[in-house]
């Protein structure tokens, strides 16, 4: 019998912003506004777990301190174990190295100013100081490789790429330190349904090539249903519903959910 | 001619360092009133240039031929009188004139009153500091100046209420920041409808909006061209949506139509390649069934010497290297840009 490993677990979450502020009343009297009203998850290694919601519903909120990118105001988190509310510096850093983002306006996310080839071997400059020059330079022609996309394209710069190679450069700095945990927040909502889709299937290959565990944030259902293993759909801060995907979106238990998945335009079966 | 609006060859060209590019190359079709045509296509189709020229809107230096005639509706007086009164106009002064070869003066009695458009984000239309109601109420003004000033604010609420925004009175004296996204797309209708055109163009109305939203926006689309007898151009890049949304779709790829016929039948059995790679590429609820479409859309200034899709095509021939193909007839009003049909 299989025991799966837990790699990313949360419990009661939550985060609330002060809304206002401005000229006349201070930012601390203005409304409280809830983004994450107490969410708990365990994400096993190995599966893509999504999170669908529509706008303003906290899922993004969620993600970003899920990855750690910023603090929850209550709640624990744990990664592999260790709590990531906990750790500090050196110690955070090497958890932070486990877990990557991949993001979604391929545009704003890579620095217009850098060359791809500095783009992707940033993260090893930062987190492996020892490697050689050579040394890095082969990991990176060798993942920009892997993500489909040609050597030359180290020394060009994003612009000079479409959406959906830009998208793949964001995966490749994204894998290039083989982090356990992949957080994808929107990774194909702005790129064309061709394209779209072959990210999504290169995001596939890649999870079963290098032994990733998915967090996949989308307003989508039907992209999620091509990935998830498991699917929490979200509303107001909370998930009203958690499942196994083929539950969640053939036997939703949720009034929201069946309001979901009829709102979706749906095209003939192949 | 018969129809509300006739295009026939339209064309744009635009310079480029590397030279004149077409990112629309002889498109041709027909929209009747009440009728609505959905336009799929990724980016680089050449769509929204498209619906620019149509609207007037090229960019400066770009070259345009072919005609885009707007006619009267040829149906019963008694529709025409029954949408008249519920705030369509009586055709004016493009009947039968080439929308292309309109003139700046002629355009902005046009734009807005014969043929209106809706964004992708309401706020590219929307003024952010100024209310609504005064917005719906300036586009009026634009198109019917010697209405009294009372008349003037109770068109504004008619157009209000008729595109389904709750609390009408409240929301006219708002600002757009006020209103959620699905509101402020209903704003922009409200407005683009305002001063009764019989012809509306949506470019992606709802490719911003949360799912439960657009279906609201689709079905008001869908009342509202009842209603008011609209011919309607529906842009988008979403099969599923264009299957709800629309009577006939046509499937543009690098600057030309490759497909056109009913939804329907064209979703069902599509006879180009391109058209079924897009729908295997589609992500449906059932898992499993994605493929994609190998390679990338071509650049237009390095278009293949035959069929444009040619390069990625699975049932590629030796003749589709050639020359471009004719729309060929699949069937009674479906017709397809390929050898195998």
């Amino acid at each position: 019998m299989h025991t799966s490993e837990i790699l990313l677990e949360a419990r009661d979450l939550r985060k609330s912003y002060r809304r206002g502020g401005g000229v006349f009343r201070k930012e601390a009297d203005g409304p409280r506004f809830t983004a994450v009203d107490g969410v708990s998850l365990a994400v096993e290694r190995g599966e893509t777990f999504a999170v669908v919601g529509e706008s303003g519903c906290g899922k993004t909120t969620l993600a970003r301190m899920l990855v750690r990118l910023i603090a929850p105001d209550s709640g624990e988190l744990r990664f592999a174990g260790k709590d990531l509310l906990a750790l500090r510096g050196a110690g955070l850093r090497r958890e932070r190295r486990q877990m990557q983002m991949v993001f979604q306006d391929p545009f704003a996310s890579l620095d217009p100013r850098m060359r791809v080839r500095e783009i992707v071997d940033e993260p090893l400059a930062i987190h492996h100081p020892e490697l050689s020059k050579t040394e890095k330079q082969e990991r990176t022609a060798a993942m920009l490789e892997r993500v489909g996309l040609q050597a030359d394209a180290l020394k060009r710069y994003p612009h000079e790429f479409s959406g959906g190679q830009r998208q793949r450069i964001g995966i490749a700095r994204a894998l290039i330190l083989r982090p356990k945990l992949v957080m994808a927040d929107e990774p194909v909502s702005a790129l064309d349904v061709s394209v779209g889709a072959q990210i999504l299937l290169l995001l596939q290959e890649l999870q079963s090539e290098f032994g990733l565990t998915y967090l996949f944030i989308s307003h989508s259902l039907p992209v999620v249903a091509q990935v998830a293993t498991r699917i929490a759909v979200m509303r107001a801060g909370k998930f009203v519903e958690v499942g196994p995907a083929e539950q969640v979106l053939h036997q939703p238990t949720h009034a929201y959910t069946r309001e979901l998945l009829a709102a979706v335009p749906s095209l003939p079966s192949r | 001619m018969t129809s509300l609006l006739e295009v026939r060859g339209l064309t744009v060209e635009l310079p480029t360092p590397a030279g004149w590019v077409r990112p629309v190359n002889e498109v041709s079709f027909d929209i009747d009133a009440s009728e609505s045509l959905g336009l799929v296509g990724e980016s680089g189709s050449g769509k929204t240039m498209l619906a620019l020229a149509l609207m007037g809107l090229l960019p400066p230096g770009a070259r345009v031929e072919g005609q885009a005639l707007l006619g009267k509706d040829r149906n019963e007086v008694e529709e025409v009188k029954e949408a008249k009164e519920k705030g369509a106009r009586e055709p004016g002064v493009a009947v039968g004139k080439n929308l292309l070869a309109l003139n700046e003066r002629e355009w902005r009695a046009v734009r807005g009153g014969e043929i209106a458009m809706v964004f992708q984000e309401p706020m590219t239309s929307l003024n952010p500091v100024m209310r609504i109601g005064r917005q719906i109420e300036e586009a009026i003004r634009a198109h019917e100046s010697r209405l009294a000033a009372g008349d003037v604010k109770r068109r504004a609420a008619e157009a209000l209420r008729r595109a389904a925004i709750p609390e009408p009175e409240v929301r006219a004296e708002q600002f757009p920041h006020q209103l959620s996204g699905g509101l402020r797309q209903r704003a922009m209708i409200a407005m683009a409808l305002a001063a009764g055109p019989r012809f509306l163009i949506a470019d992606e109305p709802t490719t911003a909006l949360d799912v439960t939203v657009q279906k609201q926006i689709l079905d008001l689309l869908d009342r509202l061209r009842r209603e008011l007898r609209l011919g309607l151009l529906f842009i988008t890049h979403d099969l599923g949506v264009v299957r709800q949304v629309a009577d006939r779709v046509a499937v543009m790829y690098a600057g030309r139509i490759i497909e056109e016929g009913p939804a329907r039948q064209v979703l069902a059995s599509p006879r180009h390649p391109y058209t079924q790679g897009l729908l295997n590429a589609s992500p449906t609820l059932e898992r499993g069934k994605l493929s994609p479409i190998p390679g990338s859309v071509p650049q237009l200034t390095a278009l293949p010497p035959g069929c444009a899709f040619e390069p990625r095509c699975s049932w590629r021939r030796a003749e589709c290297v050639a020359a471009v193909p004719d729309l060929r007839v699949a069937d009674p009003s479906h017709t397809a840009r390929c050898v195998l049909v």
